[in-house]
C-alpha cells in the first residue's frame, strides 16, 4: 500500500503548490517532493505502456505475415510491410458492406437518440406537470436493470412484429435510451429559467424555446451525448448478435468475430487489418471530442 | 400561443384531475401535462416498447414453457424448480459471483490510484488521461480478440515475456480452469478503468481544499488524510462506482461469450455466467421461459445489490 501513500503525498503536495504564494511546507521539504513526482511519472509511464501496447501490437500486426504474428520469440516489427492487407480487406472480405452497416445504423440511432432524447429531457427539466417526477423514476430505474434479464421479451416481442434480422430492429433497440434523457435533463437544469422567461415575453412558444433557445445553448451536451451514442452503436456487439442472423446485415463487429469463430486457422493478417480499420475511425473520433465523452461521463456518472 | 400549441398536439390525458373544481388552475396544470407529454412522448414511446414492457412481460414469461414454436403454457415455479438443480445455472451463478468479486474491489483500487496520480501536476497527464480511457471506447470484440491472442499459452507475447522474466511454467490462460477468469478480470479490469477514473477524478476536485491544509497543519501524514479527508470526502463517488460497478459485474456477458467461442463448453464451463446462461438457454435451445426465468434470477441479484448498497450507505452517512 505504500504507493498510494505516495500518490496521496503527491497529490496534496501539489495541490497547495497550484496556489500563487507558495506553501512554505512544501518548499521545506523539495527532495522529497521530487522523489515522489520521479515515483509518480514512473507508474504514470508503466499505466500508459499497459494501456496502449495492446493497441501497438494490434496496428503492428496487421501489417505482418500470418505466421509471422505469432513468432518466438516476439518481434514487434513486421519483416516486411504488408500494406496490401489493407486493399485485401475490401476485396477478400465483406468488409465493405458491415462498414456501411455499421455507419447507417450508428447515424440513424444518434440523430434519433439526440433528437427524442432532448425533446423529452425538456419536458422533464422545464415543464412542471403531476406525476413528472415518477415518470422520471421509472426511466431512472430501468438505466440500472440489466438488458441481459429483459432481452428475452424483447426479442419476442420484436420478432412477432416481424424486425428480427433487419437493421429496423437495432434502430429501434438503441434510440430510445434513458440515458440521452438522463444526460440532457441534467444539463437543461443548468440553464437559467430567466432565459426561457425572456423569450416567452418575446413571444417564442415552448417548442422554439427548445429549438432556439436549449439546443443552442447545450451544445457541449449534445456533442457528448451524440459521440457516447455513435460510439456504443459502433461498438455494439450483442444486438445484432442476436437481431441480425444474415450475413448481408451484419456489422463490422460481427463481421470480425466471424473472421475467428469460422475458420480453425483464422486469417490473422486480415482479423488483425479489420481490427485496426474498426478501431480507428472511433479513435479519431474520440481524440477530437475528447472533452466531450469526458465532460458526459463524468456529469451523467456523478448525478446517478 | 403555447397552449394552443399544447392543444394542437391531442395526447390522451389519463392524468387529468377533473376540471369541476378549482377550473382555473387545474385548467393550467391540464395545459402543463399535456405540453409536458408532448415533450416526452416521442421518446417514452419507444422507451415503453422496447424496454418498460418487456421488463414487466419478463415476469410472466419465466412462469411458462414459452418456446420458439409455440404460446407458452403456464407451469407456475416449474422453471425456478429445475433451475435450482441445473449444474450448469449453478455453476453460472458461482462464476458471476466469483467474477464480480475479484473485478469490483480490484478495478476500484486501480480507477481511484490511477485517479490520484491525475490529480496532481505531473508532466503528461492529459496524454495519460487520453491513454486511460481509450479501452473503455474500444469495442469489446477488439479488445477480447486482441487479449485472446496476448494471452495465447504457447506463442502469446504475455506468457513469453513471463518465462523472459523467469516464470517456467506461466498459467494457460484462457485454455485452462483455473486461470480463465482472471485472465477475464484483468482485460475486463484494463477497459474499465479509465472510466471509473474519470468518476473518481470528478469527485476528487469536489474535496475542499482547506481540509487538506487543515489536515497538514494538525500534522497528519499522507497515509493519514488519504484516509480521513480523501476517503470521507468521495464517498458520494465510491458509493455511485460501487453501484454502477457490481451491476456491470453481474451482468458480464459480451467479453465472455467472445473470449469463449465454444459457448458454455469451453475451458470445463470456467467462465460460464449468468447472462451467457440466459443466451444459451434462450436463443440456443429457444427454451423463453426457461431462460426468462433465470432472467428473472439476475435481475433480482443487481436489484439486491443495488438495495443493499443503498442501505449500507443509507446508515454510514446517518
Amino acid at each position: 500500500m505504500s504507493t498510494s501513500d505516495l500518490i496521496v503525498g503527491a497529490s496534496v503536495v501539489d495541490v497547495t503548490s497550484e496556489r500563487p504564494g507558495t506553501d512554505p511546507l512544501q518548499r521545506s521539504r523539495p527532495s522529497r517532493g521530487n522523489v515522489l513526482r520521479i515515483v509518480g511519472s514512473i507508474l504514470l509511464v508503466l499505466f500508459a505502456l499497459a494501456l496502449l501496447i495492446p493497441f501497438f501490437w494490434m496496428v503492428l500486426s496487421s501489417f505482418k505475415d500470418s505466421n509471422e504474428v505469432f513468432s518466438v520469440p516476439v518481434r514487434w516489427l513486421p519483416d516486411t510491410w504488408h500494406w496490401e492487407h489493407y486493399i485485401e480487406l475490401w476485396t477478400k472480405t465483406d468488409m465493405a458492406t458491415w462498414l456501411r452497416n455499421t455507419i447507417v445504423l450508428a447515424t440513424v440511432v444518434t440523430f434519433l437518440q439526440v433528437l427524442t432524447g432532448s425533446f423529452a429531457a425538456y419536458g422533464f427539466a422545464k415543464v412542471r406537470f403531476p406525476g413528472r417526477d415518477v415518470l422520471f423514476l421509472v426511466y431512472l430505474a430501468t438505466i440500472a436493470v440489466p438488458w441481459q434479464s429483459y432481452m428475452i421479451p424483447q426479442y419476442i416481442m420484436m420478432a412477432q412484429a416481424k424486425l428480427t434480422n433487419t437493421l429496423l430492429a437495432i434502430v429501434v433497440l438503441q434510440a430510445f435510451g434513458a440515458f440521452g434523457v438522463f444526460l440532457m435533463k441534467q444539463y437543461f437544469e443548468s440553464i437559467p429559467e430567466e432565459l426561457s422567461e425572456a423569450a416567452r415575453i418575446d413571444g417564442l412558444n415552448e417548442y422554439s424555446i427548445w429549438a432556439r433557445i436549449m439546443l443552442p445553448l447545450s451544445a457541449p451536451a449534445l456533442a457528448s451525448l451524440a459521440l457516447l451514442t455513435f460510439v456504443n452503436t459502433w461498438n455494439d456487439y450483442l444486438g445484432p448478435l442476436l437481431y441480425l442472423r444474415s450475413r448481408e446485415n451484419w456489422t463490422v463487429q460481427l463481421g470480425l468475430k466471424n473472421f475467428v469463430a469460422n475458420n480453425v486457422d483464422a486469417d490473422y493478417a486480415m482479423l488483425f487489418t479489420g481490427l485496426t480499420v474498426s478501431v480507428i475511425p472511433i479513435a479519431i473520433i474520440f481524440l477530437i471530442g475528447q472533452r466531450y465523452f469526458v465532460e458526459g461521463i463524468a456529469t451523467s456518472g456523478m448525478k446517478g | 400561443m403555447t397552449s394552443a400549441a399544447a392543444d394542437t398536439i391531442g395526447i390522451p390525458d389519463t392524468t387529468g384531475t377533473g376540471p369541476t373544481r378549482r377550473r382555473r388552475r387545474s385548467k393550467l396544470v391540464l395545459r402543463n401535462t399535456l405540453l409536458g407529454w408532448s415533450f416526452i412522448l416521442p421518446n417514452f414511446l419507444g422507451f415503453a416498447i422496447i424496454t418498460l414492457i418487456p421488463v414487466v412481460t419478463l415476469f410472466y414469461v419465466a412462469l411458462t414453457d414459452y418456446n420458439i414454436f409455440g404460446k407458452g403454457e403456464f407451469i407456475g415455479i416449474g422453471n425456478f424448480q429445475k433451475l435450482v438443480t441445473d449444474p450448469l445455472f449453478v455453476r453460472s451463478v458461482v462464476n458471476t459471483f466469483y467474477y464480480a468479486l475479484l473485478h469490483v474491489p480490484l478495478t476500484i483500487v486501480v480507477a481511484l490510484g490511477l485517479a490520484l496520480l491525475l490529480n496532481t501536476k505531473l508532466r503528461g497527464i492529459a496524454f495519460f488521461r487520453t491513454a486511460a480511457f481509450f479501452p473503455y471506447i474500444t469495442s469489446i470484440v477488439a479488445i477480447a480478440l486482441v487479449w485472446n491472442l496476448l494471452f495465447s499459452p504457447d506463442y502469446g507475447p504475455i506468457n513469453e515475456f513471463l518465462r523472459f522474466i523467469g516464470i517456467q511454467n506461466p498459467p494457460g490462460w484462457l485454455t485452462s480452469q483455473e486461470w480463465a477468469m482472471p485472465a477475464i478480470v484483468i482485460i475486463s479490469t484494463w477497459r474499465d478503468m479509465g472510466y471509473y477514473m474519470i468518476l473518481f477524478l470528478a469527485g476528487l476536485q469536489t474535496v475542499p481544499r482547506e481540509l487538506y491544509e487543515a489536515a497538514r497543519v494538525d500534522g497528519t501524514n499522507a497515509w493519514q488524510r488519504f484516509w480521513n479527508v480523501t476517503l470521507p470526502g468521495i464517498r458520494p463517488t465510491m458509493f455511485l462506482v460501487t453501484v454502477l460497478l457490481t451491476i456491470a459485474s453481474f451482468k458480464i456477458f459480451d467479453l465472455i461469450i467472445v473470449l469463449s467461442p465454444g459457448g458454455t463448453a469451453a475451458p470445463n464451463q470456467a467462465t460460464v455466467v449468468l447472462s451467457q446462461f440466459i443466451y444459451q438457454k434462450g436463443f440456443i435451445e429457444s427454451k423463453f421461459g426457461y431462460a426468462s426465468a433465470a432472467a428473472v434470477v439476475l435481475f433480482a441479484i443487481c436489484l439486491g445489490a443495488t438495495v443493499i448498497q443503498f442501505l449500507i450507505n443509507k446508515k454510514r452517512s446517518a
